[in-house]
């Protein structure tokens, strides 16, 4: 077991201040001196990418800088956005919302049946001098609850406010729609093309997990209408995307009803981080141990003995979306772990963990446990047709 | 595949190399492909940035965008590619001769013209997301009109639709016009990694052919890094978009805006010097999985499966030179349905084909319980059955396997050895133990000759090794489908004679 040398003072507790709640402090131990990672609806929806990680799910619920952790090791991933696509995202956007988001209103109109002129259209994303997150999201509060569905309809940039593993995440959605009904609407705006009506199912993927987080969120805040019981955000949210090869928008709607099931599942697995945390040494930590200029001092070595104390549950699907995805492969890859080379080819190999294992059972080399007869049987069988096909022995 | 891909991913693992899984190469390979590697700017839905293309190997042509956000700059730009690509199409299409074009016909679901062209042009690209690029950038370019305000070069709606041929054309799974090459390579070798990452081509190639002193993951890992490998596109690095060119087109920008042509030139030398660094490994590593798949012996099979390509070639030609419309944006139902049953069933033809060109791919049926290899026992050649008006020759033979045999007595089998002959299942005896040795025994009822005696050979020999599977290519005759005008009601009725408009002409292309 490695654990680093715990930081002089626990972070994130200014001196004087109350003792905090034991979970609180403890995962503020692990994440050391840094500042707690920034969820947003982007690594909210990574959480649902893996749910079965007991790596993941602590360093999230902490806020670690997985990046960091793994720059530090040596196994960056290889992740970055083009200021292109930056650069286009933005001006895409700014398009649509430009003149109090007239383009927009003609979409919704046909979409969710606005059936008004011209309506109100308010941007909560104007932050005053040293205006403090908190502070916006007091606003957005307070503008959305006092919502009237006869005289406000568009908010955009609201600031929601969601708790994952013990701490608030701030979210930011490109727009909120009230119907005249009273119903909400999540509208986000992506800048991949919808073409001929189609569009890249896998950012079409990507942009539904965001939404529903964001559903989620504006869920927790406003909940259901008292009289009728129904919630008052629909669980359709409206995408709204390039039309062709032009800027011209179009909108589409997302049902993104599964997508609310996983989101809330894995929120809850992060809130009972508690038992999580129970199997691991109280002096763990992945403190970077940063000098006066924030450049890591913590030996590599030690900062991945320390990371592999927690289980990962690697899987080539972490590829895109985990920042550690290198470190965890690298590890899966010296165990000569099966899952490293995809699910189907694990399913192949009837769940046997690791290729020796696999290899040894095809060769009569190993013999197998009871339950594994049957697989063994037919990895043996795969071998001699391979030796007698091939020629070279297995 | 599966189990088979599957033990030789694990010995990939082991050996640091990946393995061969096919004996045979199932794809047609042109002697002078042109290839095809592309760049487009991060965030557009297609803005070409730059492309390396040709047949030829030592000088690839580069053509580069130098405002990629500049339409007329990218039209330029897509009058360059296509002087490239119709150039190479035309030294096919130049060898069909003129035909009585059947007014009806679209290439996909008329009738196959008579008199095929003796070869056709074949594309290939580095990867599935190149082809996807060629898809949308033969969407983009197939409705331009070259008159009136927006106008381009004739030959830029011209690459428009014969790009939209081949990317249609990859949907019938046995074409090979236009190769994929990770998928290609994929499918021949197992490498140690998942497929997640095979579709990273430095990465298959490195574990496929490894540099000198690496081993395939050492390969593969060098090949993950972006600026040791850049990737094979059409996508760049986002790091190098940010640390090389977003500052070059910042100046080619700024060169323009001042009117300074030295400074112009200046920085489009350099530019140029950028892409070829961006797309030149990728050019060289697609030429070294040529290489790689020029190895393999060509199976039995492409050659016929060439032939349909030929065809849909030829077609395709004799379209375009009666000045066929650009293909409409989307299928109407019935062509839809038609064109799924038709793919459903090519696929179908080329399992099966795939299994009796190349014994590692039938193993995997044998590892199934599809298909089982055993050595002849027993033969009894001069059965007759004499039940009817005529006694037919209906030997039988008794084979031993060790392969487990899930069939049912009555399947028809067929064994690659002769695919003409069928043999019916009459009997299995099972193994004593898991593993050990089955019998079974087939009656011939094919493929033996017309007469009361079979022809010599054409029943297996005593002590004969085969391999007798279930898979079976038998023609079935193509499902029925409404005409055109027929179209029932709860499919929308019948759609609308697609008439290209100015519209299509003046969208944006921004």
């Amino acid at each position: 077991m490695t654990v680093g040398e715990p930081p002089s003072q626990p972070p994130g507790q200014p001196p004087g201040q109350p003792p905090r709640d034991p979970v609180e402090a403890r995962l503020d131990f692990l994440r050391g001196r840094a500042m707690p990672v920034n969820h947003d609806a982007r690594t909210i929806s990574a959480l649902a990418a893996n749910p079965g990680c007991p790596r993941r799910a602590l360093m999230d619920a902490a806020g670690v800088h997985k990046h960091e952790i793994a720059k530090h090791v040596g196994l960056p991933a290889p992740y970055g956005l083009s200021p292109f696509a930056r650069s286009r995202g933005n001006a895409f956007e700014a398009l649509v919302k430009d003149d109090s988001a007239s383009l927009l209103l003609a979409l919704l109109r046909q979409h969710i049946g606005l059936d008004i002129a011209s309506a109100h259209y308010e941007d909560l994303s104007r932050v005053g001098a040293g205006e403090s997150t908190n502070l916006r999201h007091a606003r957005t509060r307070q503008k959305l609850l006092g919502a009237d569905p006869g005289t406000h309809t568009m908010f955009d940039h609201p600031l929601l406010r969601l708790k994952v593993g013990g701490r608030y995440a701030f979210l930011e959605p490109d727009l909120l729609a009230l119907h005249h009904s009273g119903r909400w609407y999540v509208v986000e705006v992506k800048s991949f093309a919808i073409i001929d009506g189609q569009a890249d199912p896998e950012k079409v993927a990507a942009a539904a997990i965001q939404s529903a987080v964001y559903v989620h969120a504006l869920r927790d805040l406003l909940g259901t209408d008292p009289s009728t019981g129904a919630n008052l955000v629909h669980h359709e949210t409206i995408l709204v995307a390039p039309e062709n090869f032009a800027n011209k928008p179009a909108a589409a709607k997302l049902d993104v009803r599964k997508q609310l099931g996983v989101i809330r599942r894995q929120l809850n697995r992060i809130a009972s981080v508690e038992s999580l945390l129970d199997a691991y040494p109280e002096d763990l930590t992945f403190d970077l141990d940063p000098d006066p200029d924030g450049r890591p001092r913590r030996a590599p070595g030690e900062l991945r003995g320390a990371v592999e104390t927690v289980p990962a549950n690697y899987a080539p699907e972490c590829l895109a979306t985990c920042e550690l995805c290198f470190v965890c492969r690298d590890e899966a890859r010296a165990h000569g772990d099966t899952g490293a080379l995809g699910k189907k080819v694990r399913e192949d190999l009837g769940g046997i963990e690791t290729v020796p294992q696999a290899l040894g059972l095809a060769r009569g080399a190993l013999a197998p446990a009871p339950e594994r007869e049957e697989i063994a049987v037919k990895l043996r069988h795969a071998a001699q047709v391979w030796e007698q096909l091939t020629g070279q022995a297995v | 595949m599966s189990q088979l891909t599957s033990l030789a991913r694990l010995l990939a693992v082991e050996t640091g190399r990946a393995q061969p899984t096919k004996t045979v190469r199932h794809v047609h390979l042109s002697d002078r492909p042109l290839v095809l590697v592309a760049a487009q700017l991060a965030g557009e839905a297609c803005a070409p940035l730059g492309a390396l293309i040709g047949d030829d190997r030592a000088r690839p042509r580069l053509l580069v965008v130098y405002e990629p956000r500049d339409r007329t700059q990218r039209f330029a730009w897509a009058a360059a590619v296509a002087e490239t690509v119709l150039g190479y199409i035309d030294g096919y299409a130049k060898e069909v001769p003129d035909q009585d074009p059947d007014p009806e016909a679209r290439p996909e679901t008329g009738t196959p013209k008579p008199e095929p062209a003796a070869d056709a042009p074949q594309l290939l690209v580095p990867n599935p997301q190149t082809a996807g690029f060629l898809r949308l950038l033969g969407r983009s370019t197939r409705f331009r009109s070259t008159t009136g305000e927006y106008a381009v070069p004739e030959a830029v709606p011209l690459l428009g639709r014969w790009l939209t041929y081949y990317s249609e054309r990859t949907e019938v799974t046995p074409s090979a016009l236009l190769l994929q090459l990770t998928a290609v390579l994929a499918d021949h070798w197992a490498s140690g990694q998942s497929a997640t990452e095979d579709v990273l081509l430095g990465a298959l190639v490195g574990w496929i052919d490894p540099p000198p002193g690496l081993t395939g993951p050492q390969a593969a890992r060098v090949a993950e890094d972006p600026v040791r490998c850049p990737p094979a596109g059409p996508v760049t690095d986002p790091g190098w978009d940010n640390d090389v060119l977003e500052p070059m087109i910042a100046a080619v920008r700024a060169a323009t805006a001042s009117g300074d042509a030295a400074a112009l030139a200046r920085v489009q030398t350099a530019m140029d010097g950028a892409l070829w660094s961006q797309l030149r490994p990728t050019w060289d590593l697609t030429w070294q999985g040529i290489d790689l798949l020029r190895e393999l012996p060509e199976a039995a099979h492409v050659a016929a499966r060439w032939l349909d390509d030929r065809k849909s070639f030829t077609s395709t030609v004799a379209w375009i030179r009666q000045g066929g419309a650009p293909q409409p944006r989307r299928d109407g139902a019935v062509s839809a349905a038609r064109r799924l049953a038709r793919l459903e069933r090519e696929q179908q033809r080329l399992a099966v084909e795939r299994a009796f060109d190349d014994p590692l791919v039938l193993a995997e049926y044998r590892l199934t319980g599809e298909a089982f290899a055993g050595r002849v026992t027993w033969r009894a050649p001069d059965r007759l059955d004499q039940s009817g008006s005529r006694a037919v020759p209906r030997p039988l033979i008794t084979l031993a396997t060790e392969d487990e045999v899930i069939m049912d007595e009555g399947t028809v089998l067929k064994s690659p050895v002769r695919p003409r002959q069928k043999a019916v299942l009459t009997e299995i005896l099972p193994p004593e133990s898991p593993g050990g040795t089955t019998f079974v025994t087939l009656e011939l009822t094919s493929g033996m000759g017309r007469g009361r005696t079979p022809q010599p050979g054409s029943i297996p020999a005593f002590g004969e090794e085969l391999t007798y599977t279930s898979l079976s290519d038998d023609f079935q005759p193509p499902a029925k489908f409404p005409a055109r005008e027929d179209t029932p009601w709860t499919h929308g009725g019948p759609p609308q004679e697609y008439v290209p408009t100015d519209d299509d002409a003046r969208e944006d292309w921004s």
